[in-house]
């Protein structure tokens, strides 16, 4: 294959892309947006092995890595519960981090690829790829501790050391310096112990944002790993002097960066706020300001059955769901009372919120995977008008989210973040393990507002004891 | 201090026929610690004999004057009468409508007499004081009936039939204004089988209208109708216009027009013009539920059924009257649920506490001293408005989802726009044109991906994060690409083993993000169903 027909088919694999992703601005579309996806892959790999820069004795060694990474990817894309998405989304931007990094390196060590470069394009192609290999690094060990949160393996809390921010910085300033000694170095052994010191420092300071981070605020770290993991294909595609990388990683990039930004407006925060760290951990106290209103009033508990006997007299339902949901994979259970509900003639609808669950869209994907059809389930903004027509607002397994101090305490920490409005509702219905606060450690005034009732249990045992009640 | 007597006269006003308590509230006043007497005869235009009364515990006094002169509490529909005013004495309290903002000569006259007035016209909009909005109760009465009178006047079915002597057209019934009562009449109409529309100014109403079985016929023109309280408000001039052209167009067409629209404090708007009954077909009919307030057609005369160019068009003020028991029930349940929170403790005793929202707007009079209008009410009580009291300044709700938001400050445009133009300059200045190349490319492919990713539905974004995943995996290329280089340059000392492990190591650990990045995306997007 000549180098002009591999370029052509670059450009088709970009554009293939760009549609892949156009193609989910709607579940219609969407399935064939990831046929583009799968199509434009496998033209860019095929012109890129039967391209030029691939000689024929490397064949072998392609087709057996492929078949080994293939199965292990399709063998987990097939077992893997949605509940458990967030882990493999951060599991997966691991590995890109760590192949950015491994490419930065062969690229390192290889004087080939540096070969012929006049000085000013050597320090470019030296800055590329330690540029690189960094924002792989983060990736990777970022990713890493993603996952063990996610996966509960790692505690959810902050870890917060002292003086983190100076650590960061001094973090920063080393790696600038030991950038500078990098690009300077004359040879490959000389070169060498500035990118492996970077590398450390860099999965060091992965390690170390991630770990400060509160589990609520997990959806926007995965997407901003997302969006590295962009990054960093596009750093590579800098270093290889490969536009199609650099396009893909630049779309991937933005994306995420999106996501990131949609995920932090949704909690009514700054992105650096967020990444700063120290936030969204159950371990702190209740931030009780001087200023904040003590909520007043009276929890009023009700059974499973009373909640039964409300949705049968409802004629309109909204089923807020949160990350307690996703923890006791009530989601088929969920489905099953909306069933029974839609088959007595009510209206019954999804209400989101961005950041619901541990990842963005978490909660669209399990409650599709319920077999919820999807033109119920609303978005945030689409619902929240419609709460005071309805008759039980019942929240599984969500706090923060609902949480009217948001709206009417300009003192809380959590003030000013767009939440649902369940408390309009004629009745709300909140499904809790306990009283305790959510993620953001603020009381929740919803409580003890006169038209809520609270159902305590687990999200699962409590559904399937009122779905029961509903049948009976 | 003893228990207080709730005392209920017989109504005098001309025509009306409701009375203030009914035989099945008497009991529950009683365990409020209440006791009750009742004028002989007040309930039986009504039908509620005398007897009833007496059987729920009631005293039965044989004149007004017995009760006037004895209870400490009276309640009454009607405003009272100058008579009746001068029968009140001193510390004792009035329950019943006022409308103090036409009446201020009665607010005046009632102060003089040292009493303590509730106007259960003045009861605030809020949710929780819903149980005593006996406005509401009303206004459903006469949404009801006005449907019904019009079915009275109107020659033909509403709804539509196939008889064995011909095709009968259902009736077209055109609403004006879905407060209460519109959508009482709405439902009452729909469920007598005619074809209902409705307009209301205010446009969160449309989902009500349909939920009762009618279709929302909006007015073509962009302003927000809703006012304090969630009562409408007095329109412009444009918008007016289009209101009148909507109206023309639908007078034309249907068989029943209701209107229901009123501005508190204001004369009706006169909205249905003596062209647009002409434009009626004959035998059409028009029930002016606002005739009290001089009406919404103008033809309209107040209290009367009068036949114009054909069209019958009614201006009863007395409808929930002419369903006096019904009306009787809900307002002395109205008027139980007031009781109930002047006398939290149960004693038989008003406790007129004007600390509480409610009960401070209720209250026109306390202790001879006028006290209306009350203080404005912080919230309305309209289901879509915006909360006027939401949150503070900094909360300035952007744009979600679907779109860049709003356009950035300029300071902070300026900004970015001259730090971008530094970036720039430095890179011009030293980058070689190789690299230029590439930069160009990426920084298009920034914003391709931008306008692309903000048109992916909120819903999709966890498949959105594993398809971006399995693309990311490109980067397969880099570690394809050093496999096997076949331009290796035979001069150069080249580690040709150790980067083929890495590369191959690469390739497979990208394999399993690649095809199970795809793999899982596409399993997500198959589950996404209607």
């Amino acid at each position: 294959m000549s180098a002009s027909l591999a370029a052509v088919s670059y450009i088709a694999a970009t554009i293939l892309f760009i549609l892949s992703l156009g193609g989910l601005s709607n579940p219609e579309s969407s399935r064939r947006g990831n046929l583009y996806g799968m199509i434009g892959m496998a033209i860019a790999v095929l012109a890129t092995v039967f391209g030029p820069r691939v000689g024929p004795s490397g064949l072998a060694w392609i087709a057996v890595a492929l078949v080994i990474g293939a199965s292990i990817g399709l063998y987990l894309a097939r077992t893997v519960k949605m509940t458990q998405m967030p882990e493999l989304v951060a599991f997966m931007h691991s590995l890109v981090g760590l192949v950015a990094m491994i490419v930065g390196y062969a690229s390192f060590i290889d004087p080939s690829a540096s070969a012929g470069m006049s000085p000013a394009e050597a320090s470019i192609h030296h800055i590329e790829i330690y540029v690189g290999v960094l924002i792989g690094a983060v990736t990777l060990s970022g990713s890493v501790i993603a996952f063990g949160k996610l996966s509960a393996r790692i505690t959810g809390k902050p870890v917060l050391l002292p003086g983190r921010h100076g650590l960061n910085l001094a973090g920063l300033l080393a790696v600038i310096w030991f950038g500078y000694a990098f690009v300077q170095a004359h040879s490959i052994e000389q070169g060498m112990m500035p990118i492996a010191v970077m590398s450390v420092i860099a999965l060091a300071f992965g390690v170390h944002m991630v770990m400060a981070i509160g589990g609520a605020d997990m959806p926007v770290v995965v997407s901003m790993l997302n969006s590295y993991s962009g990054w960093a294909a596009a750093a590579t595609g800098f270093m290889l002097s490969n536009d199609l990388l650099i396009v893909t990683g630049a779309l991937v990039g933005s994306s995420g960066a999106i996501l990131s930004y949609i995920m932090c407006r949704a909690m009514n925060r700054n992105f650096l706020s967020v990444i700063a760290g120290g936030f969204g951990g159950e371990a702190k106290a209740p931030a009780k300001t001087p200023g904040g209103a003590q909520p007043a009033g009276e929890v009023v508990a009700i059974s499973a059955q009373e909640t039964a006997e409300l949705l049968r007299e409802a004629k309109s339902v909204v089923i807020v769901p949160g990350y307690g949901m996703a923890v006791a994979q009530a989601q088929h259970t969920v489905f099953e009372i909306t069933k029974r509900l839609r088959d007595m003639g009510k209206t019954v609808r999804f209400g989101i919120h961005p950041v619901a669950g541990r990842m963005p869209g978490h909660m669209n994907v399990l409650l599709a995977e319920a077999k919820v059809p999807y033109d119920i389930v609303l978005e945030m903004d689409e619902i929240n008008g419609d709460f005071p027509d309805t008759d039980v607002a019942m929240v599984i397994g969500a706090n923060d989210i609902v949480n009217p101090s948001a709206q009417e305490d300009p003192s809380s920490p959590i003030a000013g973040m767009p939440v649902l409005e369940v408390w309009k509702a004629h009745t709300s219905v909140v499904m809790k393990r306990s009283m305790a606060s959510g993620y953001a450690g603020v009381d929740n005034p919803l409580f003890y507002k006169e038209n809520n009732r609270m159902l305590f249990g687990d999200a699962k045992k409590m559904l399937d004891e009122v779905l029961g009640a509903l049948k009976g | 201090m003893t228990a207080q007597l709730i005392g209920v006269p017989k109504e005098v006003f001309p025509g009306e026929k409701r009375v203030a308590t009914v035989p099945e509230v008497v009991p529950k006043l009683a365990k409020l610690g209440f006791a009750v007497i009742v004028q002989a005869g007040a309930g039986e235009a009504a039908s509620l004999a005398d007897e009833a009364y007496a059987a729920a515990g009631a005293t039965v006094a044989p004149d007004a004057a017995s009760v006037w002169s004895r209870a400490d509490i009276i309640f009454k529909v009607r405003a009272p009468t100058p008579e009746e005013i001068e029968s009140m004495r001193e510390g004792q309290t009035l329950v019943s409508f006022i409308w103090p903002a036409q009446n201020p000569d009665l607010l005046k006259r009632l102060a003089a007499r040292k009493v303590t007035v509730l106007a259960m016209d003045s009861v605030p909009r809020m949710s929780r004081a819903q149980k005593m909005d006996a406005l509401s109760s009303m206004a459903n009465i006469a949404g009801y009936r006005a449907v019904i009178e019009a079915a009275q006047h109107f020659g033909r079915f509403f709804t539509g039939q196939i008889t064995a002597a011909g095709k009968v057209p259902p009736a077209k019934v055109f609403v004006i204004g879905a407060g209460v009562a519109g959508l009482a009449a709405i439902g009452a109409a729909a469920g007598l089988g005619a074809i209902v529309r409705a307009n209301d100014t205010r446009p969160e109403v449309g989902d009500q209208i349909k939920s009762l079985g009618g279709e929302f016929v909006p007015v073509d023109y962009q302003e927000e109708g809703t006012g304090v309280g969630g009562y409408a408000k007095v329109m412009s001039e444009g918008f007016l216009k289009a209101q009148r052209e909507t109206f023309a167009k639908q007078a034309k067409e249907v068989d029943i027009i209701i209107t229901t629209a009123l501005i508190p404090g204001k004369p009706a708007p006169k909205l249905i013009t003596a062209e647009m009954v002409q434009s009626m077909k004959p035998g059409s009919v028009i029930v002016d539920l606002a005739a009290e307030q001089g009406g919404n057609c103008a033809f309209t005369e107040p209290g009367k059924v009068v036949v114009r160019h054909g069209v019958t068009i009614i201006g009863y003020t007395d409808l929930p009257s002419r369903l006096a028991t019904q009306a009787s029930t809900l307002y002395a349940n109205n008027l139980f649920r007031l009781s109930e929170d002047l006398c939290k403790a149960k004693d038989g005793v008003y406790n007129v506490n004007m600390e509480d929202e409610v009960i401070r707007g209720t209250t026109v009079i306390k202790d001879g001293a006028v006290t209306w209008p009350p203080p404005a009410p912080k919230l309305s009580a309209a289901p879509a408005a915006k909360p006027p009291a939401k949150a503070m300044p900094a909360v300035e709700k952007k744009g979600h989802g679907h779109g860049a938001g709003e356009p950035m400050a300029a300071r902070t445009l300026a900004f970015t726009f001259a730090a971008a133009a530094i970036l720039f300059l430095l890179i011009g200045v030293y980058a070689p044109s190789a690299f230029l190349g590439h930069f160009t490319v990426f920084v298009l492919a920034c914003f391709v991906g931008y306008m692309v990713v903000w048109n992916v539905t909120p819903a999709l974004h966890t498949p959105l994060m594993s398809v971006t995943n399995a693309i990311s995996s490109i980067i397969i290329i880099g570690a394809l690409v050093q496999v096997a280089p076949p331009l290796a340059d035979g001069a150069l000392a080249r580690p040709e083993e150790v980067i083929r492990w890495l590369a191959v190591a690469g390739i497979a650990l990208t394999a399993i993000n690649m095809f199970g990045g795809f793999a899982v995306t596409q399993r997500m997007l198959s589950m996404f169903r209607k």
